[in-house]
C-alpha cells in the first residue's frame, strides 16, 4: 500500500475534532467513577486499619481477610461479580456505581496497609512525649500523630489515585460510559482502532503524567521536611 | 630515569569553587609521600585525580611517564575508552577510607576478584594469590569471612591485601585509618609500615601526622588548594618554614 | 444459600476441569509476560543509570509512557490498532497481544524496580571496582548486579502477584485464560456469579502462595539490614 501512511495521517487530522469531543465528554464519567471510588477506598480503607489495629482478635481477623481476599483477586473479577454476579441474583446495580462499588472495596484494601503505615511510622516515643505533657490520646492524636501521619501518606495514597485512573478503564466492560466503553462504539462505527487508541492513550497519558509529577513532588517536600 | 608520578599544573573546580589550584609534585620511585593538611585542602581531591575518579579540569597526570586517563591525538589532548582507563587503574592501587569491601564476596573472592576479572588469571592462580596477600597482612585465618564479620581493621586489611593482588606500581591510602576505632587504628598503620620497608612507592593522606613522620620519605603540607610546604619530616613536621604549616600542626597536637 | 451451593454440587464436576485447564493458560501467560517484562526491565534499569543522556531519555520517556496508560489501553493499541493497519505481520493473536501488552508494560515497571536495586548501592562499591581496574561494565556484571537482585526481590515478588492479576484483563481481547472461559461458561449456564466467584476462589489460590514468599521476602530483607 504506497500511500497507506499520508492516507492514515490525513483521515487521523480530519476526524479528530469528533473524535476528542466524544472522547473527552466521556473523560467526565472516567474522573466521576475515580473520585467516587477514592472517597470509598478512603473511608472504607480507614475502616479496615482501624480494625486491623483493634485489640480485639477477631476484629483483626476481619480485616485481614478482608485485605487477603481484595489484594488475591483480579479487580476486573471483582466487577464482573458485582456487576454480572449480583443482578443474577436479582440486585441490580447500575454500572457507574457498581464501578465506583467495586474499585472502591478493591482500593479500601490498598488505602488501608497505607493508613496502618503511616500510623505505625511515627514514633512511638512522640506519643509518650505528647502523653507526659499532658495532652489527652485524642489531643496527641489530633495535634501530633495526624498532621505527621497525613504528610507521609500523602505521596502513596496520590500513587494509588493515578493506579485507579488507570483501572478506570476496566468499568468499560461493565458498559459504565467512560473513556474505553466509548472508543469501543467509536472503533466499531469507524473502524479507525489505531487512531481512537492513540487518542485514548494521548488522553490518560495527559491525566496521568501530571498527577504523577505531583507525587514526585509530594516526595520530595516530604523527604525535605524529615 | 623518569618519575613515577609527574603532575604538571593540575586544577579542579567543582561548580564554583576551586579545589586543586595549581598542583606539581614529582614523586620518583620508592619514594613515600605522606600528604597532610586541615580538611577542604584538596587532599583527597588530588589523589582521586591521580586514579581518574575525578577528572581534573586542567593539568596532567604521568605515571612512568604516560598520560594518565587522556591521550594525545594529533596534538590534543582526548578522553580514553573505559577499556583503556580500567588498563591504567588497575596498576594503581586506591585504598578507601571506608574499605568498600564487597559485601556479597568472602574476603578470599574479595581480594581473588580483580585478579580474575581484570589480569584474566585462573581460578586457582588468582585464589592462590589471594591467600598470599591474606597472609601477607595476617589474615590468613579469615578467608571464608564476609566483610560484615570482620572488624574495621580487618576490613581494611582485607582491602590492601585487595589492592596488593594487582601488584600496582603505585599506593593511594586516601585517609586509610580515618574511619577506624582508635584501637584498631595500629594493626592498618602495622601493615602500612611493613609496605613502605618493601620499597614501595606510596602516596598517604593521613591524620596520624606521628606515623607520617616515621614512615614518609617526604610530607606535603596542603592548604587551600595548594602546596604550602614541603620536604623530609624533619623539617615539614619538627621544624615547619611556614605559619600556615606551624598553626596547622598546632592544632593537631592538641587533640 | 443452600440453593446456592447446590448449584456447585451439581456443575462441579463440568466447570472445574475446565476452568483449571484454564488456569494453565493464566500462568503460562504469566510466565511468559514476566520473563519479557523482566529483560525489557534489566535493559530500562541500565539505559537509567547510564552515562549516555540520549540513553537515559529514552528510557525515562519509555518508563512515563507505558506506566501512564492502563494496561487495557496498551492491549488494545497492540491487537485492535496495530492489528487494524492491514500490515500481516503487526496482526497479533491475542495471546501475542497479551504477552506484548503485559510485558512492555511490566518492563516499565520492573526497570524502575531494578534501577532503585542498582542505585541503592552505594556509590563506594563503583569506586572500589573501577579502581581495581575493572570497567563500568565488568563492575555492573560482578559487583553491582550481584547485589542488587537481592534487594530487588521482593518488590519484583509483589510485581509478579499483579502480574497474574492483570492476566485477567487480557480476557477482554479474549485471550486464553480464567476469566474468559468463566465468562464463557457463565453466558451458556445463565450462571454469572457461581462462575465469577469460583474464578475468583481459584485467583486466590495461585496468588496467595506467591504473596506468601513476598512477605517471606520483605522479612528476611529488612533482618539483614
Amino acid at each position: 500500500m504506497p500511500d497507506a501512511a499520508p492516507h492514515f495521517w490525513a483521515v487521523f487530522w480530519a476526524k479528530l475534532p469528533y473524535f476528542l469531543s466524544v472522547l473527552l465528554g466521556a473523560a467526565g464519567t472516567t474522573i466521576k467513577v475515580m473520585l467516587g471510588a477514592l472517597a470509598v477506598a478512603l473511608t472504607l480503607g480507614l475502616v479496615v486499619a482501624l480494625l486491623k489495629l483493634a485489640r480485639f482478635s477477631p476484629l483483626r481477623a476481619v480485616a485481614n481477610v478482608y485485605i487477603e481476599v481484595m489484594r488475591g483477586t483480579p479487580a476486573l473479577t471483582q466487577l464482573f461479580i458485582i456487576y454480572f454476579g449480583l443482578s443474577d441474583l436479582g440486585i441490580d446495580i447500575p454500572p457507574v456505581p457498581a464501578a465506583i462499588i467495586g474499585l472502591g472495596m478493591n482500593g479500601a484494601a490498598y488505602v488501608a496497609e497505607i493508613y496502618r503505615a503511616g500510623i505505625l511510622a511515627i514514633h512511638e516515643g512522640q506519643v509518650e512525649a505528647a502523653l507526659s505533657l499532658g495532652m489527652t490520646p485524642v489531643d496527641a492524636m489530633r495535634f501530633i500523630i495526624l498532621p505527621q501521619a497525613i504528610r507521609m501518606m500523602l505521596p502513596p495514597l496520590c500513587n494509588y489515585a493515578v493506579s485507579l485512573l488507570k483501572d478506570t478503564s476496566l468499568a468499560s466492560v461493565v458498559a459504565a460510559p467512560e473513556i474505553m466503553f466509548y472508543a469501543r462504539q467509536l472503533v466499531t462505527e469507524t473502524l479507525l482502532s489505531m487512531d481512537i487508541y492513540l487518542i485514548v492513550a494521548v488522553i490518560y497519558l495527559a491525566m496521568s503524567i501530571p498527577m504523577g509529577r505531583l507525587v514526585a513532588y509530594l516526595e520530595r517536600a516530604r523527604r525535605a521536611w524529615q | 630515569m623518569d618519575p613515577l608520578l609527574k603532575i604538571v599544573d593540575l586544577h579542579k573546580r567543582f561548580g564554583e569553587t576551586e579545589v586543586l589550584c595549581g598542583i606539581d609534585l614529582e614523586v620518583p620511585r620508592t619514594q613515600k609521600v605522606a600528604i597532610i593538611g586541615p580538611s577542604g585542602s584538596g587532599k583527597t581531591t588530588l589523589l582521586r585525580c591521580i586514579n581518574y575518579l575525578e577528572k581534573p579540569s586542567s593539568g596532567h597526570v604521568y605515571i612512568d611517564g604516560a598520560l594518565i586517563g587522556e591521550k594525545q591525538r594529533n596534538g590534543a589532548y582526548v578522553h580514553l575508552s573505559d577499556r583503556e582507563l580500567a588498563k591504567e587503574r588497575a596498576e594503581i592501587g586506591f585504598v578507601f577510607q571506608r574499605f568498600n569491601l564487597f559485601p556479597h564476596l568472602t574476603a578470599l573472592a574479595n581480594v581473588a576478584i580483580a585478579p580474575r576479572r581484570v589480569l584474566g588469571l585462573g581460578q586457582k592462580e588468582a585464589e592462590a594469590r589471594a591467600r598470599e596477600m591474606l597472609t601477607k597482612v595476617g589474615l590468613a585465618h579469615k578467608f571464608e569471612a564476609f566483610p560484615e564479620r570482620l572488624s574495621g581493621g580487618q576490613q581494611q586489611r582485607v582491602a590492601i591485601a585487595r589492592v596488593l593482588a594487582m601488584q600496582p606500581k603505585l599506593m593511594l591510602f586516601d585517609e586509610a585509618t580515618s574511619a577506624l576505632d582508635p584501637e584498631l587504628i595500629g594493626e592498618v598503620l602495622r601493615v602500612i609500615r611493613q609496605l613502605a620497608e618493601e620499597g614501595r612507592t606510596m602516596i598517604m593522606v593521613t591524620h596520624e601526622i606521628q606515623f607520617a613522620s616515621e614512615v614518609a620519605d617526604r610530607v606535603i603540607f596542603m592548604d587551600g588548594g595548594r602546596i604550602v610546604e614541603e620536604g623530609p619530616p624533619e623539617a615539614v613536621i619538627r621544624n615547619p618554614s611556614q605559619a600556615r604549616t606551624r598553626a596547622f600542626l598546632a592544632r593537631m597536637s592538641e587533640r | 444459600m443452600i440453593e446456592f451451593l447446590d448449584v456447585y454440587r451439581q456443575h462441579f464436576g463440568e466447570w472445574v476441569p475446565e476452568l483449571l485447564i484454564a488456569c494453565i493458560g493464566t500462568l503460562e501467560l504469566m510466565a511468559l509476560s514476566f520473563v519479557l517484562a523482566s529483560a525489557i526491565g534489566l535493559v530500562v534499569a541500565l539505559m537509567r543509570v547510564s552515562r549516555s543522556r540520549l540513553l537515559r531519555a529514552v528510557a525515562i520517556v519509555y518508563v512515563e509512557v507505558m506506566r501512564g496508560m492502563p494496561a487495557l489501553v496498551i492491549l488494545f493499541l497492540i491487537y485492535f490498532g496495530l492489528g487494524g493497519l492491514g500490515v500481516d505481520w503487526l496482526k497479533f493473536t491475542s495471546y501475542e497481544a497479551a504477552i506484548l501488552g503485559l510485558g512492555l508494560q511490566g518492563g516499565a515497571v520492573l526497570g524502575e524496580v531494578f534501577r532503585s536495586g542498582i542505585e541503592a548501592l552505594h556509590l563506594g562499591q563503583m569506586e572500589a571496582a573501577l579502581s581495581l581496574g575493572m570497567t563500568p561494565a565488568t563492575a555492573m556484571r560482578w559487583i553491582i548486579l550481584p547485589q542488587a537482585w537481592r534487594i530487588v526481590l521482593p518488590p519484583v515478588a509483589n510485581y509478579a502477584i499483579g502480574l497474574l492479576k492483570d492476566t485477567a484483563v487480557c480476557a477482554i481481547i479474549a485471550a486464553p485464560e480464567l476469566m474468559l472461559r468463566a465468562k464463557d461458561i457463565a453466558s451458556s449456564s445463565f450462571r454469572p456469579m457461581h462462575l465469577f466467584v469460583l474464578a475468583a476462589i481459584l485467583y486466590f489460590i495461585m496468588s496467595y502462595p506467591l504473596s506468601i514468599v513476598a512477605r517471606r521476602l520483605e522479612a528476611r530483607l529488612a533482618r539483614g539490614r
